[in-house]
């Protein structure tokens, strides 16, 4: 993704391939070697260890166990069979049993030592991925699709986990064996045993040259992947759009567009292997037909007995599949590499919003909240634009309301979030009872703050889990819990929750009953009501809501409001008579503060932004006009007809 | 009893009958994705017994080696070992060679076979319905679609090839072995026995297994997905720390199910081994004895041990191929399940043309229930004749949207007929029909790429000239030249920096640009400032001039440029007439827009 051009994603018709910055921003220039890579992995490993190292020690006692065999072999045929001595089979055989049970508990041990603990690695890098991105800022999360994320925790974890118990066990185990099995062979013969170990040199170079290849491609191929999922994740989100506009086949078009990319690099990602696995297969033969007629011939001249040839034969042939199986550890290897690299992209990726080191505690909050000189910008706003709020100045006094009204853009959501730290000033304050917001801890801030956003964004849990959301304490069910999710939901009018199947305990958000916007717009408003927070921040609260409704909402918020300070962005007149106070949000800054009937007298920037009245009168008006004509005419024709 | 499509898919128990079902649609499914591929798998096929019949040779070569060629070379004659050598190097040779032929063509296969079955269900769900997708959950129509088709990649990948090889190759030893000596083969035979029974035993107790490991999967992919897309709320709620304990208790039943897996696989891969290592014990007992009596040579027993051996070396990767063909058979069994499932509102078989629709709609004796069991709208006609504009007005839940989605066929009606230009819905081609009715929601879904991009999706053919005429008609041109790359800016995932009234003012521009004969506007213009409603208003006046609209909006500043105001109520339309007459008079309406203009002061 990194190093190719963007697929179009499911909406892009393929003329303008937009460049999404998403995949990976993050990818450091030079790349880190594999070894290096895969040692971060260690501190999740740590607990794992020696339970690892256990497994380890176990699957070389099985290999030694299988090389033991041989040997007990070629006793057998240097002794009991080149004396045709029919007793001495019987202890050979026994111990070649002995041997083969003690090989399977063995593995059986291997198996158990290690495979276990692999889930518990592989479980805690999640969690801990997990607990990352909640902790990583929202401007992570703006450039980072979740099918990206998702790919990271799912895929890319599964395959770390059985790297760990399964490919780092072997690869270990099997280089060891090889070790041992080359040792073994020289021992039994050294001419062989040479002429064995020349031949699997070209192997080590190969698996090198593998590397450079196979983990370009793999990382591309796990980029696609990830950039699919997101495609996927997007044509079901936005599936009403696509029906609407009949575009379920356009999508299609694009989705086969990036699969096809991704089949194009797991092709290639075959070819690679394909390329090792020639060598792997190909050697370890050409090296068997060699020790053939080499060893043949040393038994020619004698120096070596057919017990001895069986024997290289038959340990040779023990040390084939460790061999062979090099090459797709390797692979595992090297995709295991890739993982850990997406991985940590993540868990690297810089948090610019943290917990201050010594933060300030604020027991009792008034709930003083101003804006002092506040500038903000985007990071990747072009230096020709202004600051998107270019010196904020808004004092809000505890306990009052203030409207925020501003042209659509002007920054009015952006303002809301720098409140509870989503987003950094990136000049200036923002103070709740004069203590800058940075120096209060982040869950101590949050829970002074509660917002009801633009989007209402339930979450799949039941109708009451959502709404005391801000409320750890009502966890668990009690009559307290009770009042504070009744009040709530009194305020917010979402008195409509009780009607769905299984009343406040109906399952609601992605994974339960869809809900209409305006009735997830009223939980939403619970939810940041039922926080009982010093600062209510609600932005456009009202806006999917009938007229009926909204003025019910409105009579019931208006209590709330009487005791909590409230920052309410506005975009309509009813909202705003909520507010004791308007602020006016004008090319970044605060350009008017004062009551709503005054600033809709002295202000025509706040006249234009916020009423229609105007066209509505002048509307009243005009049908005044067609009725008394048409009127007329009516009148007009009847006298015509009179007359005629 | 029977489960078809979707239903049943949380279940782990099903009865005999229900099993066999299910298990025949999945063989189904495959079938027809190896169909269009069945002569390159034959070709593959072929490739893969020659590879295997040259790398199975080896054994035997070592055998004829020390028991022909050891006599001959110490009769002189080098030609019989080295002739031995000689065919040595070439079978190993071109068995890689073949082996990594085989390698690519089934890398092709396995990957034509997943692209066609990714095309399959992503175009499934586009076509089922909204009623299924909202029964059935976004977190679930996408893991469908990404963790269960990563289960079947991976059985593609190197399940397949790991089986294939691993049975060609445990069958041309079994041949090796029997034609080099009957009475070793007789022993291999019989450790089939245990072998059989020990893979029985483990396909039984691991088989509901994994299809809870896959269920676990899935819910945890749910909750991941979901907090990432809410980022926001997460955050200001302080829901992280409860989030985790959630997560983590998700991530620990997945852990533990694949645990039990795991714990199964200790105890069938070592009993394998075991198998193998008693197989090799009886052979070299029968075969030790045979030597002594000289009935059998020294290299023939060899060759026997290490094809008894080498038999059961394929067994480790043949149990992972069980692995993943278990969770393969797992996803395979619900995306047959979700390919099954007949779209609610389906295609015509053989559509009525329709080129340049007007733009009449009727309902006539429609009525509609949700989910077989609520009514939501009881038997109505309703006649909209082309190039009316409509203002559909009534509180939450009074069955406005249930309307307008009969409308756009969103649904169908459960009695009733919904007519364009005289024409039911269900007979239009899906392309005339969504050409002419263009539906706008109040939810203005925007899609990474480009805001052009996003514009487009109502022409994917427009010009930028086009999109920039659409966008300006509507009001969002100057907002979008104000952003940081103008109508290049990536408006990123859900639109993460573009106000909600911005990313409703960019679905508008779509429907503008669509330029259909009937425009719904289901609250497209809730989250919109004044000065922009005003400016889309404007632009309404001219564009619905001349095409039938029916606007829903909580605002009734629509009204003004309604021809007529219909009011619901509990799903029946109260109030039908002109917007003056209604407001001149003493019903609903002139309730309704009398708190309206209260709320403007």
């Amino acid at each position: 993704m990194d190093t190719t051009p963007n697929p179009p994603t499911a909406s892009t018709p393929p003329s303008t391939p937009a460049a999404t910055p998403a995949a990976a921003p993050e990818q450091p220039g030079k790349r880190a070697s594999t070894l290096r890579t895969l040692l971060r992995l260690f501190p999740y490993v740590r607990p794992a260890l020696p339970r690892l190292v256990l497994g380890m020690i176990a699957a070389l006692l099985a290999a030694v166990v299988a090389l033991a065999i041989p040997q007990v072999l070629q006793g057998l045929v240097d002794g009991a069979l080149s004396r045709q001595d029919p007793a001495g089979i019987w202890p050979a055989v026994l111990v070649v049993l002995g041997l083969g049970v003690l090989e399977a508990i063995l593995i059986a041990l291997r198996r158990w030592f290690v495979l276990v603990p692999g889930t518990h690695v592989e479980a805690s890098m999640r969690n801990a991925l997990y607990a990352r991105l909640q902790d990583l800022p929202v401007s992570f999360h703006d450039r980072w699709p979740s099918g990206q994320l998702l790919s990271r925790a799912v895929s890319d974890l599964n395959l770390i986990r059985r790297w760990i118990s399964f490919g780092l066990v072997l690869l270990v185990v099997n280089i060891v064996t090889i070790v041992i099995g080359a040792a073994v062979l020289v021992s039994m013969n050294w001419i062989l045993g040479v002429v064995f170990i020349a031949c699997s040199i070209p192997l080590w170079i190969v698996g090198y040259l593998f590397e450079e290849k196979y983990s370009v491609v793999a990382r591309r191929s796990q980029d696609q992947a990830g950039d699919l999922a997101t495609a996927v994740e997007e044509s079901v989100h936005g599936i009403r759009v696509l029906k609407a506009f009949g575009r379920g086949g356009f999508a299609l078009k694009n989705f086969s567009q990036q699969a096809e990319d991704l089949r194009g690099t797991e092709i290639e990602k075959a070819r690679a292997i394909a390329g090792i696995w020639l060598w792997l297969l190909m050697v370890p033969d050409v090296a068997f037909a060699l020790c053939l007629v080499v060893g043949v011939w040393l038994a020619a001249q004698g120096d070596l007995s057919v017990g001895g040839l069986v024997a290289f034969f038959a340990t040779a042939t023990v040390l084939r599949w460790p061999v062979e199986s090099i090459g797709f550890l390797l692979s595992m290897t090297f995709d295991a590499r890739t993982a850990t690299d997406r991985y940590f992209d993540v868990l690297d990726a810089p948090n610019s919003i943290t917990d201050p080191d010594r933060p300030v505690t604020l027991a009792e909050p008034r709930g003083r909240l101003a804006f002092e000189d506040v500038h903000f910008r985007y990071p990747d706003s072009p230096a020709r634009f202004p600051d998107l709020l270019d010196g904020v100045n808004l004092v809000l006094q505890p306990g009052e309301t203030m409207a925020l009204v501003g042209l659509t853009g002007s920054g009015k959501s952006t303002l809301t979030a720098l409140t509870t730290r989503l987003y950094d000033v990136t000049q200036g304050a923002v103070t709740l009872d004069g203590v800058d917001v940075r120096s209060l801890g982040r869950e101590d801030l949050r829970g002074h703050l509660a917002m009801a956003f633009e989007d209402a964004t339930l979450f799949s849990a039941s109708v009451r889990d959502n709404v005391l959301l801000g409320r750890p304490e009502f966890a668990e069910r009690s009559a307290a819990a009770d009042a504070a999710l009744e009040e709530a939901l009194q305020v917010a009018q979402a008195g409509f929750v009780r009607d769905l199947p299984d009343g406040v305990d109906t399952l609601v958000g992605e994974e339960g009953m869809s809900l209409s916007g305006g009735q997830r717009q009223r939980i939403a408003l619970a939810r940041a009501v039922a926080a009982k927070p010093a600062v209510l921040v609600l932005d456009d609260p009202l806006s999917a809501l009938d007229v009926d409704t909204e003025s019910l909402v409105e009579a019931a918020l208006r209590e709330v409001l009487a005791s909590t300070t409230a920052l309410i962005v506005a975009h309509r007149p009813s909202t705003v008579t909520l507010a004791d106070r308007v602020a006016l949000l004008e090319d970044g800054r605060i350009t008017a503060v004062g009551r709503h009937s005054e600033l809709l007298r002295t202000n025509e920037h706040y006249r234009f932004v916020i009423s229609s009245l105007e066209d509505e009168e002048r509307r009243d008006a005009t049908r005044q006009v067609a009725r008394d004509e048409s009127a007329a005419r009516t009148e007009q024709t009847e006298r015509e007809e009179a007359a005629r | 009893m029977s489960v078809t499509g979707v239903e049943g898919e949380e279940r782990n128990n099903f009865t005999a009958s229900e099993s066999k079902q299910i298990r025949a649609r999945s063989l189904r499914l495959l079938g027809s994705l190896l169909r269009p591929v069945r002569w390159r798998v034959t070709a593959a096929m072929l490739v893969v017994v020659l590879s295997t019949a040259a790398q199975v040779a080896g054994p035997a070569l070592i055998a004829f080696g020390i028991d022909k060629g050891l006599p001959a070379l110490l009769a002189q004659d080098w030609l019989p070992l080295a002739a031995t050598g000689g065919v040595y190097l070439l079978t190993g040779v071109i068995g890689a060679i073949l082996i990594a032929w085989y390698t690519m063509m089934s890398a092709r296969i396995s990957q034509a076979v997943l692209i066609d079955l990714r095309k399959r269900v992503f175009l499934q769900t586009q076509r089922l319905s909204l009623e299924f997708h909202e029964s059935y959950t976004s977190g679930r129509i996408i893991s469908r679609q990404t963790s269960d088709l990563d289960a079947i990649r991976e059985l593609l990948d190197s399940g397949i090839n790991q089986l294939v090889q691993g049975v060609l190759y445990m069958a041309f030893t079994a041949i090796a072995l029997v034609s080099l000596d009957g009475v070793s083969g007789l022993v291999l035979l019989g450790s089939l026995v245990p072998l059989f029974a020990l893979t029985r035993w483990f396909q039984v107790r691991s088989q509901t297994l994994f299809r809870r490991s896959r269920t676990a999967s899935a819910s945890l992919i749910v909750k991941f997905v979901e907090t990432m897309t809410g980022i926001r709320a997460v955050k200001a709620f302080r829901a992280e720390r409860r989030n985790e304990e959630v997560f983590g208790e998700l991530v620990e039943d997945y852990r533990k199910v694949n645990g039990r897996v795991i714990q199964l696989f200790g105890i069938f891969d070592p009993g394998l081994i075991l198998i193998g290592n008693v197989a090799v014990a009886v052979v070299l007992l029968l075969g030790g004895f045979r030597v002594v009596d000289g009935q059998l040579a020294i290299g023939a027993l060899l060759a026997a041990l290490l094809y008894t051996r080498r038999f059961f070396d394929p067994m480790e990767e043949m149990a992972m191929f069980y692995n993943s063909y278990q969770s393969a058979a797992a996803a395979l069994e619900k995306i047959s399940g979700v390919l099954e499932e007949l779209p609610g509102v389906p295609d015509p078989v053989a559509p009525v043309d329709l080129w340049e629709a007007r733009g009449a709609v009727t309902f006539t004796g429609v009525r509609f229930e949700y989910q077989s069991d609520r009514v939501i709208l009881p038997t109505f006609d309703l006649a909209i004749p082309a190039g009316q504009t409509i203002a559909l007005v009534g509180s939450t839940g009074a069955g406005k949207s249930t309307l307008a989605k009969l409308m756009a066929r969103f649904y169908d009606p459960t009695d009733g007929q919904v007519l364009l230009d005289g024409v039911d819905l269900r007979r239009l081609h899906p392309k005339d029909l969504r050409r002419a009715i263009v539906m706008v929601t109040q939810e203005a879904y925007l899609f990474s790429g480009s805001v052009a991009d996003n514009i487009a999706i109502g022409k994917p053919d427009a010009s930028p000239a086009e999109i920039v005429a659409a966008a300006r008609a509507v009001g969002a041109h100057e907002f979008i030249e104000n952003l940081p790359g103008g109508y290049d800016t990536d408006v990123n995932k859900r639109g993460g920096r573009v106000s909600a009234g911005q990313r409703q003012l960019i679905s508008f521009a779509r429907a503008f640009l669509a330029d259909p004969a009937v425009l719904i506007l289901d609250e497209a213009t809730s989250s919109l400032d004044i000065p922009s409603e005003r400016l889309v208003q404007q632009a309404l006046q001219t564009l619905l001039a001349d095409r039938t609209a029916v606007i829903i909006a909580h605002r009734l500043s629509t009204v003004a440029i309604a021809d007529r105001v219909l009011v619901m109520e509990h799903g029946i339309i109260v109030e039908d007439g002109a917007p003056d007459d209604l407001i001149d008079g003493t019903g609903r309406f002139a309730q309704l827009h009398a708190a309206w203009r209260e709320s403007l002061v």
